[in-house]
Formats: structure tokens, C-alpha cells, sequence
């Protein structure tokens, strides 16, 4: 079996378990709402006072579900005796890894785009000409977010602070991707196009780009024992 | 026995260090003796660099070899690491007060340092929660290379969003602006810093051999 195959077998199964049981996507766009409300009820309805911290309670808004969806990514296999099943896999480890991020993608831009629905309701965001570009800001940054998310879910798969040692190891590793995406979304909802902030875009793609070779060439060690 | 050469010459380098920065070099004409926190300030700093650099390298190395050396070195390192960020924090909060009339602002070289700080918190915090030495090893050495890869991306991302920091005084091109007593003082600060570093991870990577020794 061809690398891709691997990879895409894995993916395919927990699209597959996803679609059926719905577990965390339902839990997930639950968490998305209330979050909203959250934000909605610290910072008061002044909607001229919202306006300007948009983009952070955006990505804030992204990287707790993040929290949340990608610390469970290797849960299910723990919690459905499938560990050992990953291990006796054959050939590299990498490729559970590439299927595994790419069903935690397929299920972050699935809560991102009902959390960017819920802004444009919500907060009355005018998208129209903005979402290409906040789009590919989104595409960008949850490539970052998910690589790590991955990686540092599988490390704490095993441990029993698991709840608490995923987030304090993620949020640190993650700040480059932060900051960039929350510039980059700022400069897409003021509808100023990304011409001025191609520099942080190169910096989330050298991000995205380090964290998945990262991911790639490390997990065999991950996935041991 | 080494260590313990180690040690002496480090204390002795460390006193040499006060008496250079405290009697030797000149009170600065600007910033008063407050400008002597620099003395403390900049060689933890550097020393910080250096031990989380030192992380990065046994880690690749214990993933390569699997040899416990290495990654007694990593753990070693990267507390003394911490303890150095956590200096380098501390003696700058005290310096920003008076100069820049502030205990803590968003600069950039700032949040760089606390970023690192809590990054290799979370790394100390990984190692103790897991039971399995092996395992603790391996995941570590994982994240010690992660780290590493991180702090370039974290040092333009934070430089981007924001720089009040006065630029590097010391290594820049041309010859260095600073008197000689205050630049000597300086050097003596960095050799006695990077020897002090050198004994606590001498002194830990001991311990933990024989804390492994005794549990075998």
C-alpha cells in the first residue's frame, strides 16, 4: 500500500465515524455558539467598541474550539481500544499522521465556517468582497493550528493531565500563527485586500510548512510505544 | 571532581564579574546605576539562548542515538534554561521601572523572552507528567525540536507587531559604541554566566544519572 493510501484510509475512516456518530462536530458547534454569547456578554453589546477586536475574538473563538476539537484527535482510538491497532500498522507512522491532521482540517474548517456564519449574523460582519482573502487567512493559519494540534495530541493521549497539558503546550508553540492570522483577518474585514500583509502571510506559510515537516518527520518517535 | 572545578572557577568568575561591573566600570552618565542591572540582564539572557539551544541539540541526538546522556543534557539544560529566562525577565522588569517608567511593556525582545519562558515551562511540565522515563524522553526530545524551529517564527512574528527595545548595544557591525571598562565588565559578566550554566548542567545531568542509577 502506497503512502497516500495510508494516509487517506485513516482520514477516510475517521471522516467515516465522524458522519456517523457526529459526536464532536455537534458538541463542537454547540461549544461555537455559546462561546459567542460568552464573548457577546464580557464585552457588552456595544457593537462601534466590537468592531475593532473583531478579528482577535474571531481567531480566540477558533483556537478554543482548536482546543477543544484537536486534543480529542487520538482519544477515540484510545477510548475505542484502536491504540494498539495504530501502532500494528504497517510501514511509516508519518502517514497515520498526514490522515489524522487531515480529518482534524475537514473538521476545523467545518466549525470555522459556522463560526464565521454566526459573526456575519451576530456581529453584522460584512463579508462579500472580504472572503476570498479571509479564506485563505483562515485556510493558512488552521494548517498551523491543526499541525501541532496533531502532533501534541498524540504526546498527550497517554498522560493523565491530558486536558491541561494539551493547551499549556499549544498555546506557547502557537503564538507566531496568532498574530499573524488576527493581523491578516484585520486587514481582510477592513476590505483592504492582503497586499500589505504578505509578510505575515510568508510567516504562516513557513509556519504551516515547519510544523508539518516537523510533525512528519517526528511522529514515528510519537507513535513508539 | 571536575564539577567541582567547574563550580570553583565559575564562583570565582562570578566574583571577579561583581567587582568588574559594580567598582570597575563607570556609572553611566544617563541611565545612573540602574544601567549596572545590564551586568546581570544581558549575560542571562544569552546563557538562556545557549541552554535552550543545547536542548535543541541533545534532543535531535537522543532521538538519533536513544542515548540517556543525551537527554539527561536536554533536561538539565532546559531548567537551567528556565531559571536564566526567568533572571533575564525579573532584572528587566527592575531596569524597565526606572528607564522606561514601566515594569512590563509589549516589546518586542520582551515578548519574545516570556514567550520562551512559558514554552519551555509547558517542556518542564511534559517531563514531570509523565511517568515513563523512556516515554518522557522521547516525547521531550519531540518538543525540544519543536521549540527550537518556533523561536524564529516567534521572534519576527513578535518584532512585527511591535518594537520599542533599544537595538543590540554589543554584537553590531562596526566597532562597539560602549567604554572599554563597561564592555570588559560585560565580558567578564558572559564568561562567568556561561560557566555558571555549564556547572548546574553539570551538577544536574550527575543527578539525574545517579536518580537513575538508584531506581534501576
Amino acid at each position: 500500500m502506497t503512502f497516500a493510501r495510508r494516509a487517506w484510509i485513516v482520514l477516510w475512516k475517521d471522516v467515516m465515524v465522524e458522519a456517523r456518530s457526529k459526536e464532536t462536530l455537534n458538541a463542537l458547534v454547540f461549544f461555537a455558539l455559546l462561546l459567542l454569547f460568552v464573548f457577546q456578554f464580557a464585552l457588552g453589546p456595544d457593537r462601534e467598541r466590537l468592531g475593532g477586536v473583531l478579528p482577535g475574538l474571531l481567531w480566540l473563538g477558533f483556537l478554543l474550539s482548536g482546543l477543544l476539537a484537536l486534543g480529542r484527535t487520538f482519544l477515540v482510538e484510545r477510548e475505542n481500544d484502536c491504540w494498539e491497532a495504530l501502532l500494528l500498522a504497517p510501514g511509516d507512522k508519518s502517514a497515520i499522521y498526514l490522515g489524522k491532521l487531515a480529518g482534524n482540517l475537514v473538521l476545523m474548517f467545518l466549525v470555522e465556517a459556522f463560526i464565521v456564519a454566526l459573526f456575519v449574523v451576530f456581529f453584522d460582519v460584512a463579508l462579500g468582497a472580504a472572503l476570498p482573502s479571509l479564506a485563505l487567512v483562515i485556510a493558512l493559519g488552521t494548517v498551523g493550528l491543526a499541525a501541532m494540534g496533531t502532533l501534541f495530541s498524540a504526546m498527550t493521549a497517554n498522560v493523565r493531565a491530558r486536558e491541561l497539558l494539551f493547551p499549556v503546550l499549544l498555546l506557547p508553540v502557537e503564538v507566531p500563527v496568532l498574530l499573524a492570522t488576527v493581523r491578516a483577518t484585520e486587514a481582510a474585514l477592513a476590505g483592504e485586500g492582503l497586499g500589505g500583509v504578505t509578510h505575515w502571510l510568508g510567516l504562516l506559510a513557513a509556519a504551516d510548512v515547519i510544523y508539518v515537516v516537523v510533525g512528519v518527520l517526528t511522529f514515528d518517535f510519537v507513535l513508539e510505544g | 571532581m571536575l564539577t567541582r572545578w567547574l563550580g570553583a572557577l565559575a564562583a570565582v568568575a562570578l566574583a571577579v564579574g561583581l567587582v568588574m561591573g559594580f567598582g570597575v566600570a563607570p556609572r553611566e552618565a544617563s541611565q545612573g546605576t540602574v544601567q549596572r542591572i545590564m551586568y546581570l540582564h544581558v549575560p542571562s539572557v544569552w546563557v538562556a539562548y545557549l541552554a535552550f539551544g543545547v536542548v535543541a541539540v541533545a534532543s535531535v541526538v537522543y532521538l538519533w542515538t536513544r542515548a540517556a546522556g543525551a537527554d539527561r543534557v536536554a533536561s538539565a539544560s532546559a531548567e537551567s534554561g528556565v531559571i536564566f529566562t526567568g533572571i533575564t525577565i525579573a532584572s528587566g522588569s527592575i531596569w524597565g521601572k526606572p528607564t522606561w517608567g514601566t515594569w512590563w511593556t509589549w516589546d518586542a525582545r520582551l515578548t519574545t523572552v516570556a514567550i520562551l519562558f512559558v514554552m519551555y515551562l509547558g517542556y518542564l511540565l511534559l517531563r514531570a507528567m509523565i511517568e515513563d522515563h523512556e516515554r518522557a524522553a522521547r516525547y521531550a526530545a519531540v518538543l525540544g525540536i519543536v521549540a527550537a524551529l518556533d523561536i524564529p517564527l516567534v521572534h519576527f512574528s513578535v518584532l512585527w507587531w511591535r518594537t520599542l527595545h533599544q537595538p543590540p548595544s554589543l554584537i553590531k557591525p562596526g566597532a562597539p559604541t560602549m567604554p572599554p571598562e563597561i564592555l570588559a565588565a560585560l565580558l567578564v559578566n558572559f564568561v562567568a554566566f556561561t560557566l555558571l550554566y555549564a556547572y548546574f548542567v553539570a551538577k544536574r545531568v550527575a543527578l539525574l544519572r545517579r536518580e537513575a542509577e538508584a531506581l534501576a
